[in-house]
């Protein structure tokens, strides 16, 4: 298990937008969280990214190669170096930098060079600046966008910017890849090429996705498991064809017959 | 098109008459009781409005890429794109043309030749200006830093400054510490002042974080004005020596010149450092925070120690700037550091392009220079000043020499051999 949330609870005020919710996630998987807008999905992501300090429950992950530990509460930088990175649902790039440059603040934190280094110029950071620049390329060409390196981000189009989202994400190197809705607004073409790019990412640097999405049709081919929320609580577990066919999914998504 | 233009300046011009009628053109003598009507102002009130208000459409039709001298000529086809004002385009060419080392060379040390010369030929009064717009270009350059890099609009930069000068002023006073043991004794204490006040700010942003800026800059003034055993009081400082050349004797005219090329070097080493700062590791993290904190934060961008860097390393140079001013002047009083010359650096940030090091360098040279040159107009100065703004803010709106993103070259043949 990489990471493991338990019994994690958010409240706003008198709002309880998270109660109690608990999700386990084993290495190489791709699960998705579903379920009706205003559910907490993207606020139980920002319980896990470190954008909001949970009110009760317990964080854990298990960095490869590391003993597992808590997460909760500590800083969204922190979070992100120990290997969680996250893309948002409305699209947060840095829009006035160049496509290459937003690639190489994912590449920040895993990279040492201070104040007196990029005075200085020293040997060792003239190699890191160049090295960072190089895997920053490289990670564009992964994802396919490379064409756009030295184009300002906001000038892109819109798939394309949701494509560099994910690859300034993996620039910090993670084991844990949170994409809160990556197809959205995206059409079917552009979702097929999305949803094939996730695999590769799965497959070829082994990071575990974690994701929250609308489109059906991707989350049920994509995910081999899914969480279904509603206000806040869990309803539902299990694969895709479990879940599609749970009375208590079709009664959150669809309503209940009123008996009259 | 035209007419249509015609129509709605000759509109403007009737309602700044009818506006401006009872200032403008009543005039009541109470003591005599006597009615007078000056009908000539109100002909030229009509005819300003009316010419300003063409001129300012066709500027903005121009701006808006319709091309003024197209639709002029009645052509048909579509306007070339060209954005901007024509001395903005030639402008850019300038840069791009600055680009190649064939033309950059010679122009760096025609500039070196210019900066090296000035005190020689100019007047000792020249030099005295361009020493003190030369403080205003390091602190332009700092303050960039804080807001055109990290997006954090700071309005009490100028308390730095007051901490530098009256570093020197105080340490002078009761100790009689000499200008070059003050300068990093100065910038040192600025650096402490700066994250002094990022601690309490870290968690603001935006409209917040400039009240609260702004209160610091007028506490550093006020405390300075009323702790009058320490600091003089209202009364300031005065005899503050001079800058020093291993005890040699050196006249006014030698002492300014000696000052001036102090400076000049400091801003060199100023325009060095900014420049490294801005294209490494640390300054594209600022820049992103400036972009966006939440994103930032989320790759990884440590916010805190961002904020503390950025206030730290901006006001570093207002601290040697205002150790620099302490010792040109030889006189520091809380008067010199008001809101208003917060305002002043400000303005060259945002007039030259914000995060634009050259742009600083000409937004604060212009700030400054223009207003010296300009004293036969001294009563229109701030009118001037604020229109001029105003023209710059609408028409040029990154600026005088906006930033341009720098782009990496990646070796492509190298490559492919690495991406399998």
């Amino acid at each position: 298990m990489i990471l493991d949330v338990t019994e994690l609870t958010m409240d706003f005020g008198g709002l309880r937008a998270v109660n109690a919710f608990s999700l386990q996630m084993d290495k190489g998987e791709i699960i998705a969280l579903i379920g009706p807008n205003g559910a907490g999905k993207t606020t139980l992501f920002n319980c896990v990214t470190g954008v909001y300090y949970p009110t009760a429950g317990e964080i854990r992950i298990q960095p490869p190669g590391n003993d597992a530990e808590s997460i909760k509460g500590l800083k969204p930088s922190t979070i992100a170096h120990k290997g969680l990175a996250r893309t948002f649902q409305n699209i947060r790039l840095f829009p006035n930098m160049t496509v290459l440059e937003n690639v190489m603040i994912g590449r920040h934190t895993r990279l040492k060079a201070g104040v007196l280094g990029a005075i200085l110029r020293d040997k060792r950071t003239r190699q890191e600046e160049e090295q960072i620049i190089h895997d920053s390329f490289r990670i564009l060409k992964k994802i396919g966008i490379e064409q756009w390196a030295n184009n300002q981000a906001k000038n892109l189009p819109y798939g394309a910017q949701r494509r560099l989202e994910i690859a300034r994400a993996m620039a910090t190197d993670p084991f844990i890849l949170l994409l809160d809705e990556p197809a959205a607004g995206m059409n079917p073409h552009e979702t097929k090429d999305l949803e094939e790019l996730i695999v590769r990412i799965r497959d070829t640097e082994e990071i575990s996705i974690f994701l929250i999405e609308h489109d059906m049709s991707l989350v049920m081919s994509l995910s081999e498991r899914i969480y279904v929320m509603d206000y806040g609580k869990l309803i539902a577990v299990g694969t895709p064809d479990e879940v599609k066919n749970d009375p208590e999914v079709i009664k959150a998504y669809l309503g209940e017959e009123v008996s009259a | 098109m035209k007419l249509e233009a015609v129509k709605r300046s000759a509109l403007l011009a009737m309602w700044f008459i009818l506006l401006t009628f009872p200032v403008m053109v009543v005039r009541v003598n109470t003591v005599t009781g006597v009615v007078q009507w000056r009908w000539s102002n109100l002909v030229l009130v009509g005819l300003g409005s009316f010419v300003i208000s063409l001129v300012w459409n066709w500027a903005l039709a121009r701006t808006a890429g319709r091309g003024g001298e197209a639709a002029e000529a009645g052509a048909t086809d579509e306007a070339t794109g060209g954005s901007g004002l024509r001395i903005g385009e030639r402008m850019s060419d300038l840069r791009t043309m600055l680009s190649e080392p064939r033309y950059r060379t010679p122009a760096y040390a025609l500039l070196a030749v210019v900066i090296v010369a000035f005190p020689f030929v100019m007047s000792l009064y020249q030099t005295n200006i361009m020493i003190s717009a030369l403080v205003y270009v390091m602190l332009a350059l700092g303050l960039n830093i804080v807001i055109g890099l990290g997006g954090m609009l700071h309005l009490g930069y100028i308390a730095f400054y007051l901490v530098g000068a009256y570093t020197y002023g105080i340490l002078n006073r009761f100790f009689g510490i000499g200008f070059w043991v003050a300068l990093p004794i100065g910038a040192a204490l600025s650096v402490v002042a700066g994250i002094l006040l990022a601690l309490p700010v870290l968690r603001l942003r935006g409209d917040y974080l400039a009240i609260v800026t702004l209160g610091f800059g007028e506490i550093a003034r006020i405390v300075m004005n009323n702790t009058t055993k320490f600091s003089g009081g209202p009364q300031g400082i005065g005899g503050i020596p001079r800058p020093t050349l291993f005890g040699l004797e050196m006249g006014l005219l030698g002492v300014t010149r000696y000052t001036y090329y102090i400076i000049v070097v400091v801003v060199i080493i100023t325009v060095f450092v900014v420049y490294r700062f801005e294209n490494s590791r640390i300054g594209r993290a600022l820049a992103a925070m400036g972009e966006d904190e939440i994103a930032a934060q989320a790759m990884g961008v440590d916010l805190t120690r961002m904020k503390l860097t950025a206030f730290a390393l901006g006001s570093v140079w207002a601290g040697i700037g205002g150790v620099i001013l302490a010792a040109r002047t030889t006189f520091i009083n809380p008067a010199s550091f008001t809101v208003w010359e917060s305002v002043i650096v400000l303005c060259c940030v945002v007039l030259g392009g914000m995060g634009s090091i050259p742009g600083a360098i000409v937004g604060a040279l212009a700030l400054i220079l223009v207003p010296e040159y300009l004293r036969a107009f001294s009563d229109y100065r701030m009118l001037m000043f604020g229109a001029v703004l105003v023209v710059m803010m609408v028409f040029r709106p990154g600026g005088l020499i906006p930033k341009r993103r720098r782009s990496y070259t990646v070796d492509v043949a190298h490559e492919e051999e690495v991406v399998s």
